[in-house]
């Protein structure tokens, strides 16, 4: 079942070349300021700063202190002061406060902005309304895209999301396409460019323009296609519980930038441990596309395995043991030392997953994808909001309920919507709000001459007929876009089988054969057709914005043989999961291809949500 | 031509030769008499201001420029104040610098480009006298004031104003200066008599030259070379002494044994020359003067002037323009009689070859015996480039290429570079183009440079040619010219929009990298929107309109441009733009009819200006939206009266969106406050904020149970959310009587099955029993499992023959305790199956 090695996969290309191509810019940038400086830093860069240039490097460039920006006043003597943030207005508000604070206090600073990707004008217009522009110096670090592991690419940017899809700001569409440009121009062009999306079409747009500016280079390309893919056009997936090794110590322990904090209860000790989980480490490469029932399993034969190789010792002589301890014990160590943190993080896993709750919510989404009992389902999300088991999770229920069966019944909705309310306060009728405005969650409109009439039989029988006459009405009246797209596509494998989750038969297995990704399987369609013609039912409804142009000249189209023209580079704008980064796996290892993951951030159905909320801002 | 027997090349102590460069085009009546004259260097126009000092206003003085051939480029009347000196600047842009201090900039066809001031020390103790230099930091202006004192601009473009210390001791106008560039720095060197003074920023420093004769009482004249490096100084006794300008070393001394003053001095020496040599020029006398004691000496029929250059110097009369420069190094050994140098014996083979002798054979065995062929191609080359007479230079080049036939290795890039440069060089010298330019200057000067020359003399057709020629990038060669031609093009007054859109468009097609921005700017700085809006439309990068559409006031344009090319940033500025240009309903209206600059704005405005988000969602009565600010702004408020009337501004914004639920929410929610602000006061628990369902823990948690009912009954708690929070709040208590009480109260609406568990959950086996028989039959199972009553699970899955539950009860069976128990449920287990 473990794949060390794929069959006949084609090399990935070297990523840490964009590592050290924004290291070097960066101590440029810092250089421009010579001198002692103190350095602040938003917040969430500190984790992708620290994969660029450790403390040590900028130690080295005369940082002398590093501060994270908590938009409070600060306490800091040195004479030069250089910020390290996102474009953000709040944060360059309060950089101008300070400067005016230290202006009333007659106090001379040098101050650097250094903003990272890019710079925005609205930034520039706050400095010159506070009155700093003047004061204050500002460069642009182009620190598009951090490789978090050999495939997956990342831009960290998780507001992303909310900037582009809730509140209509496109300024990170040119960010995105800068960072496909710099791929380009670093790794070679692409042949073939697919997407779907409005964002997907304006990315690609933004990027064509630079493409079309900047000089012509001919190269062999190092990938083959691209698919560019809207998040709002699979929201069902991120919104499922993830199973799959990797995607659920993202949902328990939540990964941050490529790593991991396990705490007391997996370290079995009384301190917590980062450790950064990638292909180098050689036991969490073999678990984490695993469905989490076989991880166990394989944990301990690894075990056994692992005892095997230490009893190799007895009986060897003085010049075995040598080799032994010179070779081999620093390996078995580490290796020892990894396995003992996931046998204790699955451990932990199990403890939480295994209980009675997690089954029954599992098998309340699988009905939900199936269509099936949705009465029951409903019942079952309002016992979840009445005992206050999870805000986020009660939620993602009801989201999830609301795209599968296209909206809710108004009454069900209003119902639903005020024991929220009750349970977690007023203040999520902004929520609510949000998320209607994303179509997530969602009241019926045109079904109302319908509830008339069910209420109307509701009075005639009892309780459970209604829930009954109302599945059956809501299946008549209105044709839903997920039910729909789930038949076309066979989204959901016919109830009943038996899926052996050891020996996966196709993506589905990442939700335990009960669903297989929208995203990951409209990839999968598109690159078998080469296109989308045969896919048009399917593009309507998803709303279209569908394209697909030929990128490379003819003479790539003659190397179609070579590696790079296997691996296929997927951009997820709006965050992807674990899950479809494992079912992309899946799908590369079934056609022999490797796809590279790029998205704007790692996402999961809390972190999805939490960004539409509106108690921050 | 004015002297015979200087055309050929002759030997005294210095080689020199002059060339006639061309026979002027004008017709000038009293040729340089009277003339204010100035000429560009490398072959640039000369500008000519007749009749300056007359100030009388019926006889104004004509100022014209001509060509270096002497073609008219511009002439017009001179209407502002007394001209003290022309000049030009190294873009070719004439200065006229005027007795008040005010310089005039006027570009080469007599356009009126700009004016500035020199200071108001020099307007008011006027000019004295002034030069115009260059230095690598561009064309600068020297003036001597009235009051004796020295400013200094060094850069026109950048004008800083240096007022020089005073000179200690000076009387009158100081017999001669010149001004130095050196250590990056501009300098200005003075005599006063016999003394030498140097002046910077900072200080005035009295210096003397090393050997300089004793007997001269006084310096009348000096000079500097070309590249600053040195310096000549002519004294009353008429000796002349060269040296380097940092009068640290003396080259030579030479007795001109003319003792009045001349009328100009300057170097006439090329580059890495080791000899110096200067001309000094009389009337009607020119003398060179070199390292020998003898001078070299010509007769001028007319009123000259000097235009000192890189290799050489230009001798300006009348009728004639000559070049006046040492013999190259290449030439001299070629054309040197008798040289049996191997250029020249290659050029004597190839004119054998010619004549079909064998004599070229000899020749050439000459040379190949000494393996100097490859050096006799290259002199033929270099002294190819430096021959002016296409004749001279293809004989040259053709001895080259022969000799070429006999070399198996010899590298074509200078042969071939060399004729590409010549073929350019030949063009431009051309009467009509007249830019006299040597080999040397058009190297150090680059093609660039000479493109741009041509460009402002609109000598179009010929810059494209060359740059064709030359195969110059397109970017920086074809594409910059043709932009050049639209910018002029679009000045034309005469003709309408349509055409010149048209004209340009046609001709720009195909070329690349062309800035249709900077074009649509110089034709709205002429005045023509209409025809700038037009060539922004072949404009292919947004980016590029935007700015130029804002400048021109057509924002909704600028807007929608904006939002085309998806450039997020670029929206932005255009928005804030408007913000400030237009009123605030104009600016609301438009932003209404663009929904990305729209959304924009509001963001903006969530961080910056909450009121203006306000009124927009105001003005587009967005009830909904106003609701969720209120609501929004009343959490973040901390006084409990402020919040209550802001959800109540809430509940009005709601009510008017027609949204009924979050009215009454918001509504209920008031009500909440104020009950949990009145039971804060009365119980001193802390309520005020939490949800209802939080409250209700939070009451039922300090036994507050009448209280909670309350809110149960006001709000409309559902039984099931009431049940699960009291179950919960009591069995937390262990208040096991009290829960016994509460499920006996009525029917529970949450089942039993719950009290089983929940009691479980607090270690309570025997509690959880009595519950048990109360749980519906499908939770039967479930029931007696969780309180661990193996029996019992097994009878009701057995009791409701669901092979499902069977197989739950026997996972959880062991093998060793329940034996019995596993047949029986398998056995039952069976029959479920089959049935």
């Amino acid at each position: 079942m473990a794949h060390t090695e794929w069959r006949d996969a084609p090399e990935l290309p070297d990523f840490s070349l964009l590592k050290r191509l924004a290291r070097d810019q960066l101590i440029f940038l810092l250089e421009q300021l010579p001198g002692k400086k103190d350095l602040f830093i938003d917040s969430d860069l500190m984790s992708p700063l620290d994969r660029i240039a450790n403390v040590t490097i900028l130690k080295q460039h005369e940082v002398d202190k590093l501060y994270k920006v908590e938009l409070k006043p600060i306490v800091s003597s040195s004479d030069q002061l250089c910020f390290l943030i996102r474009p953000r207005i709040q944060t360059v508000k309060w950089i101008s406060d300070l400067v005016n604070a230290d202006k009333v206090a007659g106090r001379f600073r040098r101050y650097k902005i250094i903003f990272t990707p890019q710079k925005f004008y609205a930034c520039e217009t706050v400095l010159e309304e506070q009155g700093v522009y003047g004061d204050v110096t500002t460069d642009e670090w182009n620190f598009y895209i951090l490789p978090l592991d050999d495939d997956i690419l990342s831009l960290e940017l998780p507001e992303f999301f909310r900037d582009n899809f809730l509140e209509g700001d496109q300024r990170w569409v040119t960010t995105a396409g800068s960072a496909l440009h710099l791929l380009q121009s670093v790794y070679g062009s692409f042949s073939k460019v697919y997407g779907i999306g409005r964002c997907a079409k304006m990315v690609y747009e933004s990027w064509r323009e630079l493409m079309e500016e900047g000089e012509q280079r001919t190269r062999q390309p190092e990938f083959a296609k691209v698919f560019l893919v809207d998040r709002d056009v699979d929201f069902v997936t991120p919104l499922c519980s993830q199973v799959v090794y990797e995607g659920l110590v993202d949902d328990l322990f939540r990964i941050k930038c490529g790593s991991v904090e396990f705490g007391p209860d997996v370290t079995s000790s009384d301190k917590s441990i980062k450790v950064m989980l990638n292909s180098q480490d050689k036991v969490f490469s073999e678990i984490r596309n695993e469905h989490f029932s076989n991880v166990f399993g394989f944990l301990s034969q690894k075990a056994k395995n692992l005892q095997t190789a230490y009893d190799k010792r007895r009986g060897m002589d003085i010049q075995q043991m040598k080799a032994f301890v010179s070779d081999e014990l620093k390996g078995l160590k580490q290796e020892h030392r990894l396995l003992s943190l996931h046998i204790g993080a699955s451990e932990s896993m199990m403890k939480k997953k295994t209980k009675q709750d997690f089954q029954e919510l599992l098998k309340t989404e699988h009905s939900l994808l199936e269509g099936f009992e949705i009465r029951e389902c409903i019942t079952y999300i309002e016992e979840h909001i009445n005992r206050q088991v999870s805000m986020i999770d009660s939620l993602r229920l009801l989201c999830l309920l609301s795209i599968t069966e296209n909206g809710l019944l108004s009454k069900d909705y209003r119902s639903l919507k005020a024991q929220y309310l009750q349970s977690y306060g007023i203040k999520h009728l902004l929520t609510f709000a949000n998320l209607r405005q994303l179509g997530l969650l969602e009241e019926q409109q045109a079904g109302e001459t319908l509830t008339v009439m069910e209420s109307k039989v509701g009075k005639l029988v009892n309780d459970k007929t209604v829930g009954k006459l109302t599945d059956a009405f809501s299946s008549l009246a209105k044709k839903s876009n997920f039910r729909a797209l789930s038949k076309r596509l066979a989204l959901v494998p016919k109830s009943g089988e038996e899926y052996d989750l050891r020996v996966p038969r196709d993506m589905a297995y990442v939700f335990s054969g009960a669903y297989i990704p929208l995203s990951c399987k409209l990839i999968e369609q598109v690159l078998e057709r080469d296109g989308w013609t045969g896919l048009e039912e399917v593009t309507r409804m998803l709303n279209g914005q569908e394209f697909a142009v030929t990128g490379g000249s003819s003479s790539s189209e003659a190397r179609n043989k070579t590696d790079a023209q296997r691996i296929v580079l997927v951009m997820f704008l709006g965050g992807c999961t674990f899950s479809e980064i494992s079912a992309l796996r899946f799908l590369g290892k079934e056609r022999g291809c490797r796809f590279i993951v790029v998205t704007t951030a790692i996402t999961n159905s809390a972190r999805l949500l939490e960004a539409l909320l509106d108690n921050h801002a | 031509m004015s002297l015979k027997p200087l055309d050929v090349h002759f030997k005294v102590h210095l080689d020199l030769k002059k060339i006639e460069l061309y026979e002027m085009g004008w017709n000038l009546k009293d040729g340089l008499r009277e003339c204010l004259v100035a000429a560009a260097p490398y072959g640039g126009p000369i500008s000519l201001l007749k009749g300056h000092n007359r100030r009388s206003p019926s006889a104004r003085p004509q100022l014209e420029i001509y060509s270096s051939s002497g073609l008219p480029l511009a002439s017009f009347p001179w209407k502002s104040g007394v001209v003290k000196q022309l000049g030009w600047t190294v873009s070719d842009d004439l200065l006229c610098v005027q007795e008040d201090g005010t310089v005039l900039v006027y570009d080469l066809l007599g356009g009126f480009k700009r004016h500035f001031s020199m200071g108001n020390e020099v307007s008011q103790s006027q000019v004295l006298e002034t030069k115009i230099f260059h230095s690598p930091y561009g064309t600068g202006v020297a003036i001597l004031t009235g009051a004796l004192r020295f400013t200094l601009a060094t850069n026109i473009d950048d004008i800083k104003l240096r007022r020089l210390p005073e000179v200690p001791g000076l009387q009158g106008a100081p017999s001669c200066w010149a001004v130095l560039t050196q250590d990056r720095q501009s300098k200005v060197l003075l005599a006063n008599g016999s003394h030498l003074f140097i002046l910077d920023n900072t200080a005035c420093t009295p210096v003397t030259p090393p050997g300089l004769s004793p007997q001269a009482s006084s310096i009348v004249h000096m000079c500097d070379s070309f590249s600053y490096k040195y310096l000549a100084l002519l004294t009353d006794s008429g000796h002349v002494w060269m040296g380097t300008s940092n009068l640290k070393e003396k080259l030579s001394e030479v007795d001109t044994k003319i003792k009045t003053p001349p009328k100009q001095m300057a170097w006439c020496r090329r580059p890495k020359s080791q000899q110096p040599s200067a001309v000094v020029m009389w009337d009607g006398l020119l003398i060179v003067v070199g390292e020998c004691k003898e001078t070299i000496q010509y007769h001028l029929d007319d009123d000259s002037i000097l235009v000192p250059e890189l290799d050489g110097v230009r001798i300006i009369s009348g009728t004639h323009h000559e070049l006046l420069q040492e013999v190259p190094g290449a030439c001299e050994e070629i054309f040197k009689i008798a040289s049996m140098a191997p250029g020249a014996l290659l050029l004597e083979a190839h004119k054998e070859y010619e004549k079909e002798s064998q004599k070229a054979d000899e020749y050439l065995r000459e040379i190949k015996e000494q393996s100097l062929l490859s050096e006799a191609v290259r002199q033929c080359v270099e002294a190819a480039g430096h021959e002016h007479e296409p004749e001279t230079q293809k004989t040259l080049l053709r001895a080259a290429s022969f000799g070429k036939c006999f070399l198996s290795n010899f590298p074509p890039e200078q042969f071939v570079s060399m004729c590409r440069d010549l073929r350019v060089l030949n063009a431009v010298r051309d009467y009509t183009v007249g830019i006299p330019l040597t080999h040397t200057q058009f190297k150090q000067m680059t093609v660039q440079v000479l493109i741009d020359r041509l460009v402002y003399r609109k000598l179009y057709p010929l810059a494209i040619e060359i740059c064709r020629y030359l195969k110059t990038p397109e970017y920086q060669g074809v594409s910059r010219v043709l932009k050049h031609w639209a910018c002029y093009k679009v000045q034309q007054k005469e003709e309408s929009d349509e055409v010149i859109a048209k004209a340009v468009s046609v001709k720009l097609a195909d070329a690349a990298g062309i800035s249709y921005s900077e074009i649509a700017t110089k034709a709205y700085e002429s005045g023509r929107t209409e025809l700038a809006i037009k060539l922004l439309e072949f404009e292919p990068r947004s980016g590029e309109q935007v700015p130029l559409l804002l400048k021109i006031k057509k924002s909704p344009l600028a807007l929608s441009k904006a939002i085309e090319s998806g450039d997020t940033d670029l929206v932005y500025t255009v928005v804030m733009y408007l913000k400030n240009e237009l009123n605030r309903g104009d600016f609301f209206m438009m932003l209404r009819n663009q929904p990305v600059a729209l959304s924009l704005y509001k963001q903006f405005c969530k961080h910056q200006e909450q009121d203006t988000l306000k009124d927009l969602f105001n003005q587009d009565d967005d009830h909904e939206e106003l609701g969720n600010l209120y609501v929004k702004a009343s959490y973040k408020e901390q006084r409990l009266e402020a919040r209550i009337a802001l959800l109540q501004s809430a509940v009005d914004e709601y009510y008017k969106a027609k949204n009924e639920f979050s009215a009454k929410t918001t509504e209920d929610e008031m009500r909440l406050l104020r009950f949990q602000r009145e039971l804060e006061e009365k119980k001193g628990e802390l309520l005020v904020g939490f949800s209802l369902h939080d409250t209700m823990t939070t009451l039922l948690s300090v036994g507050l149970h009448k209280q909670a009912e309350q809110l149960y009954k006001d709000f409309r708690v559902p039984d099931k959310r009431f049940w699960w929070l009291k179950l919960k709040s009591l069995a937390e208590k262990e208040d096991w009587e009290e829960l016994e009480k509460f499920g006996k109260s009525k029917k529970s609406p949450i089942g039993y099955l719950p009290f089983v568990e929940v009691c479980i959950k607090h270690h309570n086996k025997y509690e959880a029993k009595k519950y048990v028989s109360k749980v519906t039959p499908e939770q039967k199972v479930k029931a007696h499992l969780a309180v661990g009553d193996m029996e019992g699970a097994a009878e009701a899955a057995i009791e409701r023959r669901n092979e499902s539950e069977i197989s739950t009860v026997l996972s959880r069976c062991s093998a060793t305790t329940d034996h019995l128990l596993m047949e029986r449920l398998n056995r039952a287990k069976a029959t479920a199956v089959k049935k």
